[in-house]
């Protein structure tokens, strides 16, 4: 059953890939998205077997390498953590497949279309399934790989090739770290296989590495190294700039890779080395410290966005801050609930938004759009649940996993909690106000655009059908779970999978927080409403005027914080600089100078020389041969042997 | 004094070659040109019998005329390549020689007395016997080069041969003396006994010795003739200089080295080096400047014999020297096939004007004759020495037997010529594969069709099923020792 799991979407990607442009883009279509739902179907048996029947389960497929001591096999790990994956991401990526038959109608390229989504779901489910941390690259780098193909999926536009190139080289700056993690890890316990990583763990405790001379803790490092691949793949603060570029794959590609699964990713990974973390307060403290920052600065950045699917976009860069605000203080439990809960309903707004975007013709600025609640009444509900569950309203799915976080961030004990607590809550204001924005902003109101306007359709049902599941799973993805990823039955539900050292009383303390505290979060997302309605239904002018008055703000806002400028300046021109000095200097002058071009110029100058010594007088000829002789003589007389 | 015939036995099939030239040649004075195609027939008949009675020829080691001429697993072996490679020759000059009116009886004849030569070459066992055989196929290939009497260019070919060819031999013959000179014998075994202590007298006489043997390989320095006649010659006569007379030219050397000269490894060491590394670098500087394609292979052929050469060099003590006259000797084989292809495809360049011989004459060949281009292609890819094709084999097996002797420059240059050498064969490539198709050549005649396929597929296949060659190889190598 689990290798039907994750071996069914590969089977589509190869029936879609390579006979694709036999059977037709129809039959590619239908063979992936049924693979997908069996796939789906199966998870959901796996998470009742696995989590609430506890049969966690090895399956050994094949020995990968086995060189000296390194003993790496391709196995699949399933436990809890491992079948909350599975769903996430079968789920997710199902209603996906089954979307983008509407969503891709008009493309001539659906069978690769479809081949590359079906092979992501792959590389993400080997990623889940990993039983040592190679493995665990190899799915890292399957969904970067793949990340890369369907963000350029659109290859004819430059800006789909700039933005799939940006996420491949930011990524690989964290796959560096990550790399470099696992290697230290290989180094400290001789093996990357999980479990005796684990158990090696404790025994590392005050061992140092010698890093560039500097002798670092070694359980530390790892976690750091191995952290800042997770920030690379989940878009955490300085290394988030290639998310928002990414939109420009096609949309249900940032609903599936960028918002439900693969950015979630560093998430996963840092609940799976669990066991690591615990030992390290200080990278834990790390964690906590990043991913306040992004929520809160992803937030501020939303404010004033005006692109639909970036507002999302950085709604996901946030909300991915928050789950990591959980892993730093060591509420794993509670990070993979926001996990699970976000991927519904952000999938969803994503798939709305990709709605949206269908009905006005591929325009996705909100500030022309307006009034489409009547055009498009089936999206503007779906949508607004979404956004309901976004903004942690009362008993839906994010209200129970966000308020969670920020009871975790409360109650934590390690130095930046404090930090985190504020940063989230505020956050959360933040985060109600630029989602009700877009919500005001597109549905409601006077059309600014009459041609699109008078244009707009409702999508067709293979559309609607997912924004129904993934609404109905925004609301119920939260309260009936509780117990299970935040109550008293964590320990039992997910066992050995996620590691909470003794000392960590973090999910009890969570339930002992005051009740302002618990309240706080949905005051928080009350004002936000308040003032989006106040701001874009009440008195539309009012924002105008405040952007006016506060310029540099919002154009440091507007404009990413100027990241992209920093980083333009202060990396891509210097290793621009330094390539071309490399290839210019470096290739063409040195090494072509020297190297082929020298030599071969060199070569023609030899044989210049040698082809006129052919004179084609017999005299010379003769000569040449006595000359031979008498200079193989002259040397055995003076020098040779003698 | 009684005087008792040596056993012939071990000399029979130079016997047949030399009864049946002049059996031949009275059929050709008797029945004048028109017996031309029926001698060239009977040639190759007798060549493939002679070569049949070597190899059937019983015995380990037989040797006759009072030691002078040994037949043992190196000669066998050797003596086959070289039949061979006359016999191919004279198969691929038939439609040459009847297209451009230069049908003569003696041509076969005249390769049939040379291969005689290269047969008591091969089995010579002293320094009388070897000038024998030596001078016998020299002065038909002499002949033979200036075969068109008409054309300036064979007669001159032919007569700077000539001039060339004397004075090496005179230098071969000082060589001689000198040697028996200073050790009293003429005969291989004697002088290895003889000679331990070395001396200058000796080396001298070496130096000399070997100023002939590498005038008959056209090594460096002594190769100066080489492109003249190359070009000079018609193709047909080119392509057996560069096949059968080369076979035999590296066995005389390899034998006469190996077994003469033990006692004084050190110097002919040097000298082999020196002109091993001289014709690599030669082979490869000076191919780089050819238009013409014979021209070309004259010095892709001082290259491989440079090569050919490392091997030998290799050749000094113990269980190394089998190893390395295998090397030479898989060398030299695999060499034949590849020229004796390549000649086969030179020798189909024919457009109606005439035959032509440039380089650019092969333009866009992979258009019009793919099959042709595809073959000439991977055999210039194996003379070249890249794998999997046979050539690879053949320089991977004297490289690594200079290594294990501790040859490395000799290596590393052998290496680095090969690269250099790569560039003009893959220029080949180049024009045939990727310039604009010259006029098509006129069908290839069924001969070079079957010398190019057995050849080509020869070079192609080699590295599936290795073992004969190397086994036959290795025992041939070993039979010296």
């Amino acid at each position: 059953m689990y290798q039907a799991i994750v071996f069914l979407p590969l089977l589509g990607c190869l029936i879609a890939g390579l006979f694709g442009r036999l059977i037709g883009p129809r039959p590619s279509e239908v063979v992936t998205t049924t693979f997908l739902f069996i796939s789906m179907a199966l998870s959901w048996i796996a998470f009742v077997q696995v989590g609430l029947l506890h049969h966690d389960e090895r399956v050994l497929l094949t020995t990968w390498m086995s060189s000296g001591d390194l003993k790496v096999d391709w196995s699949l790990r399933i436990d809890t953590l491992t079948v909350v994956m599975l769903v996430v991401v079968t789920t997710i990526s199902a209603f996906v497949h089954l979307y983008s038959i509407g969503y891709m109608a008009d493309d001539p390229h659906r069978p690769r279309f479809f081949s590359y989504l079906s092979l992501f779901t792959f590389a993400m489910l080997m990623l889940v399934t990993s039983d040592n941390l190679v493995q665990l690259f190899f799915g890292w780098e399957g969904v970067g790989l793949m990340s890369y193909l369907l963000i350029g999926f659109w290859y004819l536009k430059p800006e789909a090739n700039a933005a799939a190139i940006k996420a491949f080289i930011v990524n690989r700056i964290g796959d560096f770290g990550f790399a470099l993690g696992i290697f230290a890890v290989y180094m400290m316990t001789g093996s990357v296989v999980l479990d005796i990583v684990f158990a090696q763990a404790p025994a590392l405790l005050g061992k140092t590495i010698n890093f560039f001379g500097w002798q670092a803790d070694a359980l530390t490092l790892i976690c750091l190294l191995l952290f800042m691949g997770a920030m690379g793949k989940s878009a955490q603060f300085l290394l988030h700039t290639w998310l928002p570029d990414a939109m420009e794959g096609p949309t249900p590609v940032s609903a599936l890779i960028h918002a439900a699964t693969m950015v979630t990713a560093g998430v996963f990974m840092v609940a799976r080395l669990s066991p690591l973390f615990e030992l390290s307060p200080t990278a834990a403290g790390f964690v906590t410290l990043v991913g306040a920052t992004t929520a809160f600065f992803a937030a501020t950045v939303g404010l004033v966005q005006n692109d639909i699917k970036r507002i999302v976009a950085y709604s996901t860069c946030s909300q991915l801050g928050y789950m990591f605000v959980a892993m730093g203080v060591g509420a794993y439990s509670v990070g993979m609930w926001h996990l699970f809960t976000h991927a519904f309903f952000k999938a969803l707004l994503f798939l709305g938004s990709g709605s949206v975007i269908i009905a006005m013709h591929h325009e996705q600025d909100i500030r022309h759009m307006g009034g489409l609640r009547r055009k498009i009444p089936f999206t503007y509900w779906t949508m607004v649940v979404g956004t309901l569950a976004l903004t942690g309203f009362p008993f839906t799915a994010g209200f129970y996993s966000k308020d969670a976080i920020i009871e975790a961030a409360y109650a934590g004990t390690n130095p930046f909690a404090l930090y985190a607590f504020i940063l989230t809550v505020t956050a959360a204001l933040l985060t109600s106000f630029y989602s009700w924005r877009l919500i005001f902003k597109t549905f409601h109101g006077e059309p600014h655009d009459r041609h699109h306007y008078d244009a707009a359709r409702e999508s067709p049902y293979v559309i609607l059908v997912p924004l129904v599941f993934l609404a109905a799973g925004s609301i119920i993805a939260g309260w009936p779970f509780k117990e299970l990823f935040a109550g008293e039955a964590v320990g039992e539900f997910f066992r050995d999978s996620l590691k909470f050292a003794d000392g960590n009383h973090i999910l009890d303390a969570m339930h002992h927080v005051p009740w302002p505290i618990v309240m706080l979060p949905t005051l928080m997302m009350a004002i936000g409403f308040l003032i989006a309605w106040l701001f874009y239904i009440r008195n539309p002018r009012i924002p105008e005027a405040l952007a006016r008055q506060h310029d540099a703000l919002y154009r440091f806002l507007l404009n990413k914080w100027y990241f992209d400028e920093l980083y333009e300046l202060v990396f891509v021109r210097s290793t621009k600089w330094l390539g071309r000095l490399l290839w210019k200097g470096g290739d063409g002058w040195l090494i072509d100078g020297f190297g082929p071009d020298g030599v071969s110029a060199r070569v023609l100058d030899v044989t210049r020389n040698v082809v006129r010594l052919q004179t084609g007088y017999l005299y010379h000829y003769a000569f040449a041969m006595l000359i031979g002789a008498a200079a193989l003589i002259t040397w055995f007389m003076f020098a040779g042997g003698h | 004094m009684t005087y008792q015939l040596p056993p012939l036995l071990p000399a029979l099939p130079e016997l047949i070659l030399a009864a049946g030239a002049m059996v031949l040649l009275m059929l050709g004075a008797f029945r004048g040109e028109k017996s031309t195609p029926l001698v060239n027939c009977l040639a190759i008949i007798l060549l493939v019998i002679a070569a049949l009675v070597v190899a059937w020829m019983p015995g380990d080691k037989l040797s006759t005329f009072g030691g002078s001429f040994v037949v043992d697993d190196f000669a066998r072996f050797l003596k086959i390549l070289s039949f061979a490679g006359s016999a191919a020759a004279i198969l691929m000059s038939l439609t040459f020689l009847a297209a451009e009116k230069q049908q003569k009886f003696e041509f076969a004849i005249l390769i049939l007395l040379a291969t005689t030569g290269m047969g008591m070459m091969i089995s010579a066992a002293d320094l009388i016997a070897l000038y024998l055989g030596l001078e016998l196929m020299s002065l038909s290939l002499y002949v033979v080069a200036a075969s068109n009497r008409d054309s300036l260019r064979s007669t001159e070919a032919g007569l700077k041969y000539f001039v060339l060819g004397g004075l090496s031999s005179g230098m071969l013959l000082y060589g001689a003396s000198l040697i028996y000179g200073t050790t009293g014998t003429v005969s291989f075994s004697g002088i290895a006994q003889a000679s331990t202590q070395g001396g200058l007298g000796l080396v001298f006489g070496l130096v000399f010795l070997f100023a002939g043997f590498c005038f008959k390989v056209s090594a460096v320095p002594f190769h100066m003739w080489t492109p003249d006649v190359y070009e000079g010659a018609p193709t047909p006569v080119t392509a057996f200089f560069a096949a059968a007379p080369k076979v035999a030219g590296i066995a005389m050397f390899v034998r006469a080295t190996v077994t003469a000269f033990p006692g004084i490894v050190t110097e002919w060491q040097q000298i082999v080096v020196f002109v091993s590394i001289a014709s690599m670098a030669l082979g490869a500087f000076a191919a780089i400047g050819q238009r013409n394609i014979k021209r070309l292979m004259a010095y892709s052929s001082i290259g491989h014999m440079g090569f050919a050469l490392v091997g030998l060099a290799a050749a000094t003590t113990g269980d190394l020297r089998a190893q390395a006259v295998q090397g030479v000797l898989v060398y030299i084989a695999i060499y034949l096939t590849m020229t004796l292809g390549v000649f086969a495809c030179i020798l189909s360049m024919r457009r109606p004007k005439g035959m032509v011989e440039e380089i650019s004459d092969l333009a866009g060949l992979a258009r019009t004759k793919p099959a042709m281009a595809f073959l000439l292609a991977m055999l210039l890819f194996s003379m070249a020495g890249i794998p999997p094709l046979a050539g690879f084999f053949a320089k991977f097996y004297v490289f690594l037997a200079a290594i294990k002797a501790g040859l490395f420059t000799l290596a590393v240059i052998g290496v680095v010529t090969s690269v250099i050498g790569a560039y003009y064969y893959l220029l080949i490539v180049k024009v045939m594969y990727f310039d604009e198709p010259a006029p098509a050549f006129a069908p290839m005649p069924n001969e070079q069709v079957a010398v190019l396929a057995v050849t080509g597929i020869f070079n192609v296949l080699f590295f599936l099923y290795p073992a004969p060659l190397l086994d036959a190889a290795t025992l041939a190598a070993k039979s010296l020792f």
